[in-house]
């Protein structure tokens, strides 16, 4: 078991949200659309050139921009 | 005794669909997040038992993030103060985890709740099953499922208006995702079901290496589109209904007032050789009915096709990933290009769309670029008509510049307005092929808007020319002005009054140029700083109101000194 940010995981790959470094602010950005520690998240892509990482937690597709997926710690 | 009923939910849901089921009030649906940026009210029932219905714009959680999301919470906390409400939680049924997070923190206040779970019939297809039932007993609020876009349990929903409770769900906030897992787990059965080819196809449009080449491919596609439907239904339909039936009826007209009288310069306008020019003439009964009617109106039609369906299949989104970068250099973020498409179609649903936008400063530089670059259909239909027989050639060098503009301004705005500039982040909704029914009718509520809205000012546009030559008041502005259009723009004297009248619609101004035998140059830069010098009054109404006068001010300044730059410079190079 090995923790990445969302933006250096591979597309396609699975894993476990273990922590957000961020402010409360960021925290509860990211909560409202489901993502906080203990979810189960998948890459989907990234987009050239540091664009926004696309993710799937549980039904949803999100795409996130590149300095908030960085603070997204991921266990796979 | 229930007096207002609010619809809240998560955006995308299909709120403004039941609203619209509900009501009878057409509002505009489409298939991405924040479409509904203002709350909007309908009512049902009659007499004394008239319920007021609200459709609230959706909201992921009660601490607002952007300001489309402060009007629900605002609108929430009203009702809640009032105590003469309920509300209707639409729940999309093909999501329940993410949207009871919601429908949670909904049932700690004081207000009663129906939850609609909606979008039942696409939960089934993926292999969703629900028990409501269950989800009833768990939340001790009613459930009804609904298919807003069919009309399914809309009945249903209305009868359970009254049987509306306060939540009777205790749970510590703290561990409120817990909490909605545990009813998820308990309510919700999913079949695994494989990827569909849809999702597969739908991946594959915002892959970088595959999603660029698609999305300027759509762009491109889209742009001749709209002038085939535009120019075929011109050249087929609109030029040969006025040149064939309604040209006959104004000659008789004409020769019935008699020549050099002013009623026929106000309704006929000026005869050419004998004849009834209908881009040239300026009556009210003819080029005054000819630019809304003839020359903009199929524009209008394919803009709001293609858009309608853009928006309902669910591309925009994707369409925003992908250009986030490119949004980042003019200080948004991908989200922006929303605002920026329904700006093509008129500047002021535009400017209002920018309440998705997180930040007043985003929303300044947003409004100010749109209003500033970005033609409206109504005068991109007239540029067309003006510029479109020199194709390329007159064509490119407008629209290019204006790109240009758009680009140099946004950067620029974007080193000088201090302040956060957030990062894109947004669900991506599932392709969903556009409903018929629902897109016909949208697609008619925008044109009944433009007829509603914009005609009126058209034809009082060409009746106020008339009047302001025959006193004599255009000559005298031009005097005045004119020295300073031919000096810096090299156009002559009388282009002075399309400019002054501009400011009242954009696509008449374009039209009062085609008299004056303007070289393709001079109509270019004409064209250009017709589009950039100041917006037209509806859109100044509405930039007032959503800006503050403060940058309302700043956005007006930016914007002519920038149309004096550019038409300045155009006058060297061409």
């Amino acid at each position: 078991m090995a923790t990445y940010s969302l933006t250096d995981m591979e597309s396609g790959q699975k894993g476990k949200v273990v922590s957000i470094q961020g402010g409360q602010g960021l925290h509860a950005r990211l909560d409202a659309l489901g993502i906080r520690p203990g979810v189960s998240i998948t890459k989907i892509s990234g987009q050239i050139m540091r664009g926004p990482i696309i993710v799937r937690v549980g039904a949803t597709r999100i795409a996130i921009g590149f300095g908030m997926a960085r603070r997204v710690e991921v266990e796979v | 005794m229930i007096k207002k009923v609010l619809l809240m939910g998560n955006p995308n849901v299909g709120k403004s669909v039941i609203f619209s089921r509900l009501t009878g009030v057409k509002v505009i649906a489409s298939n991405y997040p924040g479409t509904t940026v203002e709350f909007c009210r309908g009512c049902i029932g009659s007499g004394t038992r008239k319920i007021d219905i609200v459709d609230v714009p959706g909201t992921y959680g009660l601490q607002p993030i952007s300001s489309a999301e402060q009007v629900a919470v605002s609108i929430l906390e009203k009702a809640i103060e009032d105590k003469d409400s309920i509300i209707v939680n639409v729940v999309d049924a093909t999501n329940l985890e993410r949207n009871l997070n919601l429908t949670l923190q909904l049932l700690k206040k004081d207000i009663p709740v129906v939850i609609a779970l909606n979008l039942w019939d696409e939960a089934k297809h993926t292999g969703i099953s629900i028990d409501a039932e269950a989800l009833e007993k768990i939340l001790g609020v009613p459930v009804v499922t609904t298919v807003a876009i069919t009309g399914e349990g809309i009945k249903e929903l209305v009868a359970h208006f009254g049987k509306a409770k306060p939540g009777a769900f205790d749970y510590d906030e703290e561990e409120r995702w817990h909490e909605v897992g545990r009813i998820v787990g308990r309510v919700q059965n999913i079949q695994h079901k494989h990827h569909t080819i849809g999702e597969r196809l739908g991946d594959l449009t915002i892959h970088p290496w595959t999603g660029l080449p698609i999305a300027l491919l759509a762009l491109v596609g889209l742009f001749f589109f709209i002038r085939l439907i535009g120019e075929g239904l011109i050249s087929l339909v609109t030029e040969p209904i006025f040149e064939n039936i309604w040209a006959p009826i104004m000659m008789r007209l004409s020769a019935l007032l008699g020549p050099d009288n002013f009623l026929h310069k106000i309704l006929i306008g000026q005869l050419f050789e004998g004849s009834i020019d209908f881009g040239q003439s300026f009556g009210i009964l003819t080029t005054g009915l000819y630019v809304p009617f003839g020359a903009v109106l199929p524009y209008i039609f394919a803009f709001y096709l293609t858009l309608s369906i853009l928006e309902d299949s669910g591309y925009l989104p994707r369409l925003a990933i992908l250009l986030d970068n490119a949004l980042h250099m003019i200080g948004l973020h991908g989200m922006a290009i929303i605002p920026m498409f329904l700006a093509c179609g008129c500047n002021v649903p535009g400017v209002m769309a920018t309440r998705v936008l997180e930040t007043k400063r985003e929303r300044f530089i947003a409004a100010t670029l749109m209003s500033i670059s970005i033609p409206c259909m109504a005068q991109t239909a007239m540029v067309f008509g003006l510029l479109g027989k020199y194709g390329v050639r007159g064509l490119f060098p407008v629209f290019a510049t204006l790109f240009i503009v758009w680009l140099a301004a946004g950067n620029l705005l974007r080193i000088l307005v201090r302040g956060e500039s957030p990062e894109i982040f947004t669900e991506i909704p599932a392709y969903r092929l556009p409903h018929f029914a629902t897109l016909l009718k949208k697609i008619w509520m925008r044109i009944y808007w433009f007829l509603h809205e914009a005609v009126p000012f058209v034809l009082a546009g060409v009746f106020f020319v008339n009047l302001l030559y025959a006193f004599g008041v255009i000559s005298a502005a031009s005097e005045v002005i004119g020295p300073l259009t031919v000096k810096v723009f090299g156009l002559p004297f009388q282009a002075v009054a399309a400019l002054l009248i501009g400011f009242l619609r954009k696509d008449l101004a374009v039209g009062m140029l085609a008299p004056l035998g303007l070289s393709v140059k001079q109509l270019i830069i004409a064209c250009v700083v017709l589009t950039m010098t100041f917006p037209c009054i509806a859109t100044f109404a509405v930039l007032l109101r959503e800006l503050g006068v403060l940058d309302m001010l700043k956005a007006a300044a930016i914007m002519i000194g920038s149309a004096f730059l550019v038409g300045g410079l155009l006058n060297l190079i061409l």
